[in-house]
């Protein structure tokens, strides 16, 4: 078992590095690219422990699209590398409000942790049985779309408000913006776009338009 | 115990980096095989010869290349990201020969059997867009960064509907493993139910590798040549190997899901003799002469156009198309059966 241990300490320890990175690293550009190597060094440990499609789920949705996302949007904001860093230098109004989210979510880890117990068996511990003779995705697809079917409908319909919200938010009405049309630009005919006009010497021609 | 197991586990390594060796080398050499068989095509679409000098038809002109490429000075700007700017053609080209693991050749030629083979391929092929977008930040100009920002957007609104158009195969399998895909077309190849569903895969892997009328991001008359201005010499030559091995992935994918994989085309008396390997690369082949005919005879698309093309006719489409596909399934209860 020692590969396996030795590959499990390779990618956690990837992991906790780059998720550390993501935190510290000064330019915002090189933090997203952190936060990628995390989502695929979790992928690569979820597939460790036989859970291959939610690793590779995590690959496509997160490294795949919302990375690239993320990547996007820090790109074209072009935020300027951080001049100080950032517990010396200039002090941030930010550090309190930082601070009290952070402690927060450390007790309510706690209290997660603490209060959990290890059971012997964790198969056992959930109502659902679980064949350990069929793949993963067969098994999740079984019960996503039966047992499951209110949970994955909210889920995506919470993710459509989310959607429609993003949209509304962002979305103005410009004035004067030149569109072009695709069904006008195909349909223009010859004798609708050219008029051929007699011009006459020294006087030029008056085009009405 | 544990030491024998650790040998064993040590021996299978060693057994395993061999055939990664045998299944790499003859990628890279059909690589540059193929860089030939599309610079002649274009050539002789336009009336030209195309490259005919070196070796015998022309065929070592790759090889040529690659050893000029070798041999000139890798520049790196002075305001370049040093790191990122060098990672990004090797993460290119590592995306692109990594996702040949799981590519079965025969029933039994293949590297990795897994079980999710589809959905490595597809996240694969989706980390692709990394390599350019990483190589147009850190040239730190603005060609190559606005050639990335194009492609990023390309390869992300293409990828949903590949995506899509995948669902719709494995609706016929109820597999995603990829040997299991092509035996499931022994009957019947995919291409024909889902003839529609097999245009837009093919059309969706032009605008996914960056293929023209696609060919935004490096759209020479407005970017110089997109995210790749900045790079020189063995790094450049890597972007472009690694862009051929990625068409060349496409077309393995678009030959698995749709064509039959290794399964013949004519099964009877003297065409059933030639090696399945054969009638892969063979309709591996037919699938990038496409490719390359697309690319000598279709204008480039505008890139609204493009946009348009991906998420108002493309994705409409094959969602529709994936519940015809379902509700036919069901109604003639054609649904595949597993015995799991």
């Amino acid at each position: 078992m020692l590969a396996h241990t030795f590959f499990f300490y390779f990618f956690s320890g990837i992991a906790i590095f780059s998720a550390l990175m993501v935190i510290t690293s000064r330019n915002t550009v090189n933090s997203v690219f952190f936060l990628i190597l995390d989502f695929i060094s979790v992928g690569c440990l979820f597939i460790m422990v036989g859970a291959e499609f939610l690793g590779m789920i995590l690959l496509i949705v997160y490294v795949g699209a919302v990375a690239v996302l993320f990547l996007f949007v820090v790109m074209m904001l072009n935020v300027a590398q951080q001049k100080q860093s950032w517990f010396i230098g200039k002090k941030s109004t930010h550090i309190p409000s930082g601070l009290i989210v952070a402690i927060i979510i450390f007790m309510e880890l706690l209290v997660v942790i603490g209060g959990w117990k290890y059971k012997d068996n964790v198969s056992n511990s959930s109502s659902l049985v679980i064949d350990k003779d069929i793949s993963n995705t067969h098994a999740i697809g079984s019960v996503m779309y039966t047992d499951y079917i209110l949970y994955f409908q909210l889920s995506g319909i919470i993710l459509l408000l989310s959607m429609i919200g993003a949209i509304i938010l962002t979305y103005r009405r410009r004035e004067n913006v030149k569109t072009q049309s695709y069904f006008k630009q195909i349909s223009r005919e010859k004798a609708s776009s050219i008029e051929l006009k007699e011009v006459d010497f020294n006087k030029g021609v008056k085009i009405d338009d | 115990m544990e030491l024998a197991y650790n040998m064993e586990y040590l021996n299978l390594l060693f057994n395993e980096v061999y055939k990664i060796f045998f299944l790499i080398i003859p990628v890279l050499v059909s690589v540059a095989i193929i860089v030939w068989f599309d610079r002649r095509v274009w050539g002789l679409v336009q009336k030209r010869r195309g490259p005919n000098v070196v070796g015998p038809f022309g065929l070592f002109q790759s090889l040529a290349d690659a050893l000029k490429y070798i041999f000139k000075e890798i520049i790196i700007p002075s305001s370049a990201n040093k790191i990122i700017f060098i990672l990004a053609p090797i993460i290119t080209m590592t995306l692109a020969l990594v996702a040949w693991a799981v590519i079965p050749l025969s029933e039994t030629l293949v590297l990795a059997d897994i079980n999710v083979g589809v959905l490595y391929l597809f996240a694969i092929s989706s980390l692709g867009v990394y390599g350019i977008i990483m190589g147009g930040w850190a040239s730190n100009s603005k060609y190559p960064f606005l050639g990335a920002i194009r492609s990023a957007a390309q390869m992300v609104s293409y990828e949903v509907s590949i995506g899509i158009i995948i669902i719709n195969v494995l609706l016929c399998v109820g597999s995603l493993n990829l040997t299991e895909i092509v035996l499931a077309q022994k009957e019947i190849w995919f291409v024909i139910p889902l003839f529609p569903m097999f245009v837009i895969f093919f059309i969706s892997s032009l605008a996914e590798t960056n293929r023209p009328p696609f060919d935004l991001p490096e759209a020479e008359a407005e970017l110089v040549a997109g995210y790749q201005t900045e790079y020189s010499g063995m790094m450049y030559a890597m972007f472009w190997l690694g862009e051929y091995a990625n068409i060349l992935l496409m077309c393995a994918m678009g030959t698995i899901l749709f064509l039959g994989g290794w399964l013949p085309a004519v099964d009877f008396f003297p065409f059933n003799l030639i090696p399945s390997p054969i009638w892969m690369v063979l309709k591996i082949l037919f699938l990038f002469f496409l490719f390359a005919i697309i690319k000598a005879i279709v204008p480039r698309y505008r890139y609204d156009q493009l946009m348009r093309l991906g998420w108002k006719i493309f994705l409409p489409f094959s969602l529709i198309y994936v519940v015809l596909t379902a509700s036919f399934l069901v109604y003639f209860d054609l649904l595949p059966e597993k015995d799991f």
